[in-house]
């Protein structure tokens, strides 16, 4: 038998080797994931919205989704914020008299609430059977039902508290934002942008919609400037005209510019987002959270690789406790054979 | 009956006002569990998008397969560091580890939102390797099976199988090592879910080393129980307790301790996040109570006259198991903070269904105690 003093050597041979084993190594450090090159998304400008709320009534019809009655009167469709049947609300940020658009004193202010699309998403990383996926060429979160389980770690992990589930149903599903992915097939495209009003809500190419939302920034409040509608055209020609969304008139109008913070919000939190965002009042204070440039999900899959690499690790450590498992239970064995004479 | 280990049934009556109680709690728990299969979760639980994991994952799953270490963490001790003399405490603890575990993977069920598609964790065609959530489920699922197997020696004993169990002897080192290695791996992930969760989880809990911290208390907690449910059965069942082998053992516990308390200190100091401990409020009053209880056991039995003392080591393992609950709760709810608007309580509900799930562990204790050779034989026994 071992004396105390090699047990407890033992001992922390052991915890050294767990303390080794869990201690994640930079060398296989995983950065952010980038969103693909033709990645689509929003541009949400707080500034041009006006609340109608058309986009709400869109997506609800293109989603197939129920109304839902969260105020007194039960007379219209009024969700206060997403759930597993509203996939978009515009949220209304109102401060002292409310009297004036887009003033964070004694002011008010529209802010869109519906997926961001993350490029680095943490429900992609969360899904352990696949369910949430980031579409390799329009960069799209999908979920897929039929492989979801509803486990529900995508609600919690989702920084911006997208997944919903649907707890009032026994075969509930999650619902969130698919920017209206199987209507791209007919050449429509997301719904709440095609009906937006005022271009507040605007789809295309994350890429040519950040260059759009700078476009904005670098122009003074209170001049005008031209407005597009609905969908922003591929900045390059060759791949507009190759592209199949559905041909429009052009609906741009001309506009005042807002008095916009110089921050696209999107644009670096948590590795970058497709939806991009500009608003006149803080963005924490219209409810979108202060992320940092690192995601969530490269911490998270950093420290799993780190582990698991290759199975190595886990089969090295097991081959360990195999050959001293062996070793022990045998000479249990023959102690407890010499013991039953 | 052959006797390679010195264990014998308890016998005894199996109807007492224990396990009448415990068949209440699981009626009652089965009433809940219809209304939920048939109407939803929202209708029996208080589940919501700010708090997706309630009770039933974070008490009855997380927690419960934490409390389930004690197979694993003794199994450690005996057949890995070849402590031979800690042997009589094996089966009792695989057995606790198995019906822990058993019913945290039967938790699950309940709370999967698409429960039928639970398999799609074992079909290689769904898995996403990145999840720490496939990690823990896909593992937990396997050391279920692993510890049926470790533990089908105690069966084949009772039902003469003498060929079966001398061929699983020849294999059982195997699957005693799978039943180390698989507790580390997910234990440690059941922590790595919350790196995930980001800034919505208080700096106290959220930490890239937090794999680490879950399973150095996985492993404290798996002593914890040994020591409440050894001195428990010997309370219940008016045995000898085996202070000789719990004394030593409590021992190894305050070393580990140690180990855990200086990483968890280092820890909350390079990171800075001390501030979030003397902020006002709920988060830091449970943070101090965890800390308290896992230092409580330095106090309770740091010395060996204090380990000798039967209440002292039942009272040192309470507090770490606790202690390691606590972790867990303060991470996954208390700590956890999804913006304004988002409260979480359990209901009556879903307190029902955990009581009833820790019934149907007691009364599985109970039942196999008396029935199968688990428990030390005792010559002359009270019963």
């Amino acid at each position: 038998m071992l004396s105390r003093r090699n047990f407890l050597k033992g001992c922390l041979a052991g915890s050294g080797a767990a303390v080794a084993a869990l201690a994640p190594a930079p060398a296989s450090a995983r950065g952010n994931l980038t969103n693909p090159p033709g990645g689509l998304g929003l541009l949400y400008d707080a500034t041009l919205c006006v609340g109608c709320q058309a986009c709400v009534a869109a997506c609800k019809e293109a989603n197939h989704n129920p109304a839902e009655f969260k105020t007194a009167d039960h007379l219209w469709d009024t969700p206060l914020d997403t759930t597993g049947h509203t996939f978009n609300v515009i949220k209304v940020y109102t401060n002292g008299t409310g009297e004036t658009k887009d003033a964070e004193t004694n002011g008010f202010s529209f802010m869109k609430t519906s997926c961001m699309h993350c490029a680095d998403a943490s429900c992609v990383s969360a899904c352990p059977v696949s369910a949430m996926r980031k579409d390799p060429v329009t960069g799209i979160v999908t979920y897929n039902p039929d492989a979801c389980f509803g486990c529900r770690y995508c609600v919690a992990a989702c920084a911006f508290g997208i997944p919903k589930y649907q707890y009032d149903s026994p075969t509930g599903r999650i619902g969130k934002c698919e920017l209206c992915h199987d209507r791209h097939k007919d050449g429509h495209y997301s719904a709440c942008a095609e009906v937006c009003p005022t271009g507040a809500t605007l789809f295309g190419r994350t890429v040519d919609l950040l260059a759009e939302a700078k476009r904005r920034l670098a122009l003074k409040p209170g001049e005008t400037t031209r407005i597009p509608r609905g969908r922003l055209p591929y900045s390059d020609a060759d791949a507009e005209k190759a592209s199949t969304w559905r041909k429009e008139p052009d609906q741009s109008y001309e506009a005042q510019v807002g008095k916009y913070l110089q921050h696209v919000y999107g644009e670096t939190e948590y590795g970058g987002t497709q939806v991009l965002k500009l608003s006149a009042v803080d963005f924490e204070k219209v409810g979108m959270p202060a992320l940092p440039p690192k995601s969530s999900a490269s911490t998270s899959e950093t420290i799993q690789h780190t582990l698991y690499q290759g199975m190595i690790m886990p089969i090295a450590v097991l081959g360990a406790m195999t050959w001293a498992a062996r070793r022990n239970v045998r000479k249990d064995d023959d102690e407890s054979k010499g013991g039953e004479s | 009956m052959s006797a390679h280990l010195p264990t014998a049934p308890v016998g005894g009556k199996l109807i007492n006002n224990t396990t009448v109680v415990c068949g209440v709690l699981i009626a009652l728990m089965l009433a809940v569990l219809a209304a939920r299969f048939i109407l939803g979760l929202g209708a029996v639980t208080n589940l919501n998008d700010g708090y997706a994991w309630g009770l039933w994952v974070v008490v009855d799953v997380l927690i419960g397969s934490a409390l389930a270490c004690g197979g694993f963490s003794v199994a450690m001790m005996v057949y890995i560091f070849n402590r031979g003399e800690y042997h009589p405490l094996v089966r009792p603890a695989l057995l606790t580890s198995l019906f822990g575990y058993t019913l945290a993977g039967v938790g699950v069920m309940f709370d999967l939102g698409r429960y039928w598609n639970f398999w799609h964790i074992l079909w290689p065609g769904y898995w996403n390797l990145n999840s720490a959530l496939f990690e823990t489920a896909l593992c937990i699922s396997i050391y279920i099976l692993v510890m049926w197997i470790e533990f089908s020696p105690v069966f084949m004993e009772k039902w003469g199988l003498n060929v079966a169990k001398k061929k699983l002897g020849k294999v059982l080192f195997f699957f005693i090592a799978l039943g180390t290695v698989l507790p580390m791996m997910h234990q440690s992930s059941i922590g790595t879910l919350l790196v995930l969760m980001g800034g919505q989880v208080n700096p106290l809990w959220q930490t890239p080393i937090v794999p680490l911290l879950y399973l150095l208390s996985a492993v404290l907690m798996g002593y914890g129980v040994v020591l409440f449910e050894s001195c428990l059965a010997s309370a219940a069942y008016r045995r000898e307790i085996e202070t000789n082998m719990l004394g030593p053992m409590a021992k190894v516990m305050l070393g580990m301790l140690g180990v855990y308390l200086v990483v968890r200190v280092g820890d909350l100091t390079v990171r800075g996040a001390w501030g979030n401990a003397f902020s006002f409020g709920l988060v830091a009053i449970f943070f101090w109570i965890e800390m308290i209880l896992f230092c409580l056991p330095f106090a309770l039995v740091g010395t060996v006259d204090a380990r000798r003392n039967p209440a002292r080591l039942f009272l040192g393992g309470t507090a770490i198991m606790l202690a390691g609950s606590l972790l867990r709760l303060n991470g996954y709810l208390i700590g956890y903070d999804t913006g304004p608007g988002w409260h979480y309580f359990p209901s009556i509900p879903e307190l029902f269904v955990t009581f009833g799930m820790t019934a149907v562990a007691v009364l599985g204790f109970i039942v196999v105690t008396r029935l199968f050779p688990v428990l030390p034989r005792e010559e002359a026994s009270a019963n």
